[in-house]
């Protein structure tokens, strides 16, 4: 028999403001093997945890229940507390009477009768918990960062200044990412290549940082500390090797209709390419879909100019397996498609463009080379309305619900720089609110409209009607002044919304990390645990986890980069002992469990076995703890019930559903 | 079945065969009981007839684990059943000398009963070798009979067919027995309105005396130990009869078969009190067609179970609702 | 004896894997979104952990509805565990609505841990559901004894 504790947490009031905390020690006392129960302000304090030390020692408890917060928020803290004090941090089981009770339930008494109810599905587990003892597994002291953005980079430099082998997989030709592409940043109006380049540059040449560009995670298994990856190199065409980066061959190339992505489109590459002239590596890429040399057979005219003999028509993909102790997702955004967005003329005229596509007009070695003119005929615009929210705080499908929070203060700086180049364009703004928390980002937009005269107005833009003169007609409302607004502009930039990148969620599924419906990756707490996964040993970095600015993105990179080094600073892990075991009297040897484990944790030995005084071999189960993460699949698989869970066994689970059935 | 006994004789006689399973005749004539056979001699008990309709399967559980090999009979659907302990592990191919047995239909003494034919004394037409269409029984109160059809096992109307999914050797020719739609009668009940429903099983359940024949007979309950038996799922360590699984019984013991089961009708065919168990494998069987795939199991031993496999196109369970 | 006068207060078991649904329901939690107190969770590891025998445990101990919430498919901490947890779920509710046990007794929901809107929705049209259905009186003893 257990000699079980009850501890109450009042949580402030939190707790005891929806539930008789007393009551529910009083009615705990009346469980069966409950031996001590008591109710204190803050459990999970240094004097709670007292307690709890207390007890376990005078009453010489061998479990103890917490009714608190949620086990997700503080059962590792309750179950180091039940350590100190000399019992097994297995024999806690929390009863989380605040997230599932109190502060959903408005009625005392109705909360109360609840909290008791979990309290005793807590007690009856504990009753029938065993003392359990963690596993220890090796770390590889090397981690991986997905995306070689600023996030990607920035994770990676902080991790090898820290010591340890990183390995950065880059999809595109080039790291550098989306800053690559931005002209100038806010609120300092640097320019962005002249910030981040040094950093590239500093990543690659960095004897700790393994770039793989070009390449993609195709494959991941295992388990924090030890994780198998497969990257996949997709083959470039050019040995890396060889290449001087000259740029003949680019330059060369008959084949130059390709759209160029770093230009977004608006202009076109060859077919050999860098992406930008600072690309890192400097070696190209052969695109073999526009490759005449590839789609014809003939031409190979980079092979002839190429001196160092670079070019490698017959390069294929490689697969390279490697280990990793951390894995970082650095995975980045992009804007979101506007094709449900018809109303703004998107597509229909090339003098509708996004703000990103905005950057690159802007930029000297974009499509205008730094000149802010019309796609469509080149003309200097005198008129340009900026439309903000386009996509972003959405409340239909067609966009996403929540705020970009990017959009705003680019779209200030937008203003201010075209207002600070050409003084003679006018410049209007259609906003729903601005927004401008942040360091010198409020007088940055109000520099933008007091000192630089942009005509901010609150209002929404109903219509962009492209005109047969080439100029562009825009239906908007004036909110503050109740008024329609028609406006006559050359060009219109739409604030469009940023999504994760679309791979996130392909990578996500990988490294079994939570996506939320945004897909955005998931934090294991918003507020406590903003850069780490769920998933253990997966680290969150930029915009992949949510909305962020650089200077953000890069604090939030550098905090991925501690938690992961934190974890690759450890020799060992302690496993979870959560894990699956077979009972070998009961085992069939049926190989159903072993179908249905999805990290091959089970195999099949031919064990002595002795079956009340029937000696014989059997065909029986065996659980490689190292392996199992305790999911649980084998223990229903198993028609015998011979298979069952440490922690989570079946009688500890029907004893809860008894408990609350009762 | 003198070619049976023959081949017995002469498998053991050679040593290919350490014993024959097969059957030996009960008190009554229309309840052969299955046996073991060691020598020649002793196969002069063994019979074999439209009565011996019991899985011989499953006692190549225990058989695998005896010394040499076992000489077995096995119809076309017992086929099945081997296939499927194969498949788990549970019986030892190098153990068995399968002999399938053509088959002609397999009679239900309840059958015959329920035409009032009463107070047997033997039965002619239900031997193997027989092309009787009729069965002439002989009855203390005189001679009756009784089409063979109309005798029938009810899983031999809608027979999985006459091909042995394994054997070492074939005697006897099998004959087509199926008239009937496999699934009508789960789908009669599917017609039904809950109240119907409930109050069917409620009906047939309620004659349970828990006897455990059809566990013990269903070749897919093969577990050493059945969970029903263990307190791995009692929180109370069995304090009382009146227990979970006591009321839970048979909608566990069909979903503990579910995807395993081959549909071989053994538990109805046990059943004392006339239950149509088989009712509850094979709305399984038939969800998991429609739902997953036709899927039959003991066709083979190797693919992919259906509770062992997914899709991500998977039904979602609120399915069940929207069928209706 | 009046038992038509007690007020009905339906027993609801909701078993929520650790990683996303029980995460949501925390969320729901420090979102404060209300749902009936009678929805009493289980932290499961995944939805493969649920054993059909725990359902069936649930309502022969008299509860009046069973939930069982996951990850989204595709989505599951463990790969592939809410997929078979899928397919067994599916048998067993068509198995209890094929012996004449109200569907809507039984329910299964995928929710994130960052749908803790969802989680509440979903607990309340749950808990709707039950009251609209009553007390369960079938599923006390699935052998039927009269």
């Amino acid at each position: 028999m257990q000699r079980i504790g009850v501890f109450v947490c009042h949580c402030g009031s939190n707790i005891a403001g929806a539930v008789d905390v007393s009551k529910v020690a009083e009615m705990a006392l009346m469980e069966p093997g409950v031996v001590h129960a008591e109710d204190y302000q803050y459990m999970c304090s240094e004097a709670g945890q007292a307690k709890i030390a207390a007890a376990i020692l005078e009453k010489s408890l061998t479990g103890i229940v917490v009714c608190s917060c949620s086990p997700r928020m503080h059962e590792a803290t309750f179950r180091k507390a039940a350590e100190r004090a000399g019992l097994n941090p297995y024999m806690v089981e929390i009863a989380n009477i605040r997230e599932h009770c109190s502060w959903i339930h408005k009625d005392m008494e109705e909360a109360t009768k609840k909290a008791v109810i979990l309290m005793r599905a807590a007690v009856a587990k504990v009753n029938l918990n065993t003392p359990l003892q963690a596993g220890e597994s090796r770390v590889t002291k090397r981690a991986l960062v997905i995306g070689g953005g600023i996030a990607g980079i920035q994770t990676a430099l902080d991790i090898a200044d820290a010591g340890y082998e990183v390995d950065i997989v880059e999809k595109t030709p080039s790291i550098g990412g989306r800053m690559s592409q931005l002209d100038k940043t806010f609120p300092t109006l640097d320019c962005s290549a002249c910030i981040l380049t040094p950093k590239m540059v500093e990543a690659a040449a960095h004897d700790k940082i393994k770039i793989y560009t070009y390449s993609e995670v195709e494959k991941v298994s295992g388990f924090v500390g030890d994780f198998t990856v497969d990257i996949r190199k997709k083959a470039r065409s050019v040995d890396m090797n060889k290449c001087t980066g000259c740029g003949v061959c680019q330059e060369k190339c008959p084949s130059k209709k390709a759209p160029s992505e770093f230009n977004r489109g608006l202009n076109t590459r060859s077919a050999i390419y860098t992406p930008f002239a600072q690309a890192i590596p400097n070696v190209p890429v052969i695109d073999r879909e526009a490759c005449i040399k590839f789609k014809t057979g003939k031409c190979g005219i980079c092979s002839k100019v190429c001196q160092a003999g670079a070019i490698d028509y017959e390069q294929k993909d490689e697969i390279v397996t490697e280990k990793y102790g951390a894995i970082v997702v650095a995975t980045g955004f992009d804007t979101i498609q506007l094709d449900k967005y018809d109303e703004y003329a998107y597509g229909q005229s090339k003098d509708v463009i996004t703000s990103l596509e905005l950057e690159r007009v802007m930029n000297a070695a974009g499509p205008t080379h730094g000149h802010l003119e019309r796609l469509s005929d080149g003309k200097a615009p005198k008129e340009i309305v900026f439309i903000q929210c386009v996509g972003s705080r959405c409340a239909d499908d067609r966009g996403k619900p929540y705020c970009s929070k990017i959009c705003c203060m680019y779209t200030a700086k937008h203003a201010m720089l075209i207002r600070d180049k050409y003084p003679d364009v006018n410049v209007t703004v259609f906003y729903i609110d601005v927004r401008t928390p942040g360091k010198n980002f409020d007088e940055f937009y109000r520099r933008a409209v007091e000192q630089y005269g942009v005509n901010y107005i609150k209002g929404q833009v109903g219509k962009v009607i492209p005109k047969p003169d080439g100029k562009l007609l825009v239906q908007g409302s004036d909110l503050l002044d109740n008024r329609q607004i028609l406006k006559e502009a050359d060009m219109v930039v739409l604030a469009t919304a940023i999504e994760p990148n679309p791979d996130v969620r392909k990578i996500a599924t990988m490294l079994t990390a939570s996506i939320d419906t945004n897909n955005f990756l998931t934090e294991a707490h918003a507020k406590l645990r903003p850069v780490e996964s769920p998933t253990a040993g997966i680290f969150l970095s930029g915009v992949c986890q949510g909305p962020k600015d650089i200077p953000e993105t890069v604090a939030q990179a550098g905090a991925a980069a501690v938690k992961a080094i934190g974890l690759l600073a450890k020799d060992k892990l302690m496993t979870n002992p959560c894990t699956a075991q077979a009972d070998v009297l009961l085992c069939n040897g049926c190989s159903t469990c072993e179908n249905v484990c999805p990290y091959g944790a089970i195999t099949y030995e031919d064990k002595e076995v002795n079956d009340h005084g029937i000696r014989e071999t059997r065909r029986v189960a065996v659980v490689n703890n190292a392996l199992c993460q305790g999911c649980g699949a084998c223990t229903v698989a198993c028609p015998s019930g011979a298979m069952d869970l440490q922690g989570f066994s079946n009688r500890q689970i029907i004893a809860e559903v008894d408990a609350i059935c009762r | 079945m003198q070619e049976l006994i023959n081949r017995a004789k002469e498998l053991l006689a050679d040593g290919t065969v350490a014993r024959v399973l097969g059957y030996k005749a009960g008190d009554l004539p229309y309840n052969p009981e299955p046996a073991y056979f060691e020598s020649a001699e002793e196969l002069k008990d063994f019979v074999y007839n439209g009565f011996c309709g019991a899985n011989l399967s499953k006692y190549m559980i225990e058989a695998s684990k005896l010394e040499g090999k076992t000489m077995v009979f096995l119809k076309p659907c017992d086929t099945y059943s081997f296939n499927q302990l194969l498949k788990e592990h549970r019986v030892d191919r190098d153990k068995a000398y399968i002999v399938g047995v053509g088959c002609k239909g397999k009679l239900d003494i309840e059958k015959v009963k329920k035409q009032g034919i009463k107070g047997i004394q033997s039965i002619k037409g239900a031997d193997i070798t027989d092309d009787a269409q009729i069965l002439t029984i002989q009855t203390i109160y005189g001679e009756k009979t009784c089409s063979y059809g109309d005798a029938m096992l009810e899983r031999c109307h809608v027979c999985k067919g006459k091909e042995h999914r394994i054997f070492d050797e074939q005697i006897g020719e099998s004959k087509e027995t199926k008239d009937a739609e496999r699934f009508a009668e789960v789908e009669r009940i599917e017609a039904m309105s809950p109240e119907e429903k409930f109050a069917y099983f409620r009906s047939e359940l309620s004659k349970c005396i828990r006897c455990n024949a059809c566990r013990n007979a269903c070749p897919a309950c093969s577990c050493r130990k059945c969970v029903f038996d263990s307190n791995k799922f009692d929180s109370s360590q069995k304090a009382n009869v009146d227990s979970f699984e006591e009321k839970m019984f048979h909608i566990i013991r069909a979903f503990h078969v579910a995807g395993r089961c081959t549909d071989c009708g053994e538990c109805s065919r046990v059943c004392p009190q006339g239950i149509p168990l088989h009712l509850f494998n094979r709305k399984f069987i038939k969800d998991i067609d429609e739902l997953y795939g036709e899927y039959q199991a003991g066709a083979d031993t190797d693919s992919t179970a259906p509770l062992t496999d997914y899709t991500f196109e998977d039904a979602e369970p609120s399915i069940v609702g929207k069928r209706g | 004896m009046s038992l038509e006068n007690k007020e009905f207060k339906p027993k609801i078991v909701a078993f929520c894997c650790n990683w996303c649904s029980y995460a949501g329901a925390d969320l729901a939690g420090s979102s404060r979104l209300t749902y009936p107190a009678d929805v009493k969770i289980i932290r499961v590891p995944c939805s493969c952990r649920v054993n059909p025998m725990f359902i069936l445990r649930a309502f022969e101990k008299g509860a009046d509805g069973v939930i069982m919430c996951g990850c989204h498919p595709g989505d599951c901490h463990y790969s592939t565990g809410n997929y078979y947890a899928r397919r067994r779920m599916t048998l067993l509710f068509s198995m209890l609505d094929y012996i004449g046990v109200e569907n809507g007794r039984t329910r299964v929901e995928w929710v994130s841990a960052a749908e803790g809107v969802k989680f509440s929705e979903t607990m309340n049209s749950f808990v709707e559901k039950i009251y609209s259905l009553g007390e369960n009186v079938r599923l006390g003893d699935l052998r039927c004894k009269s």
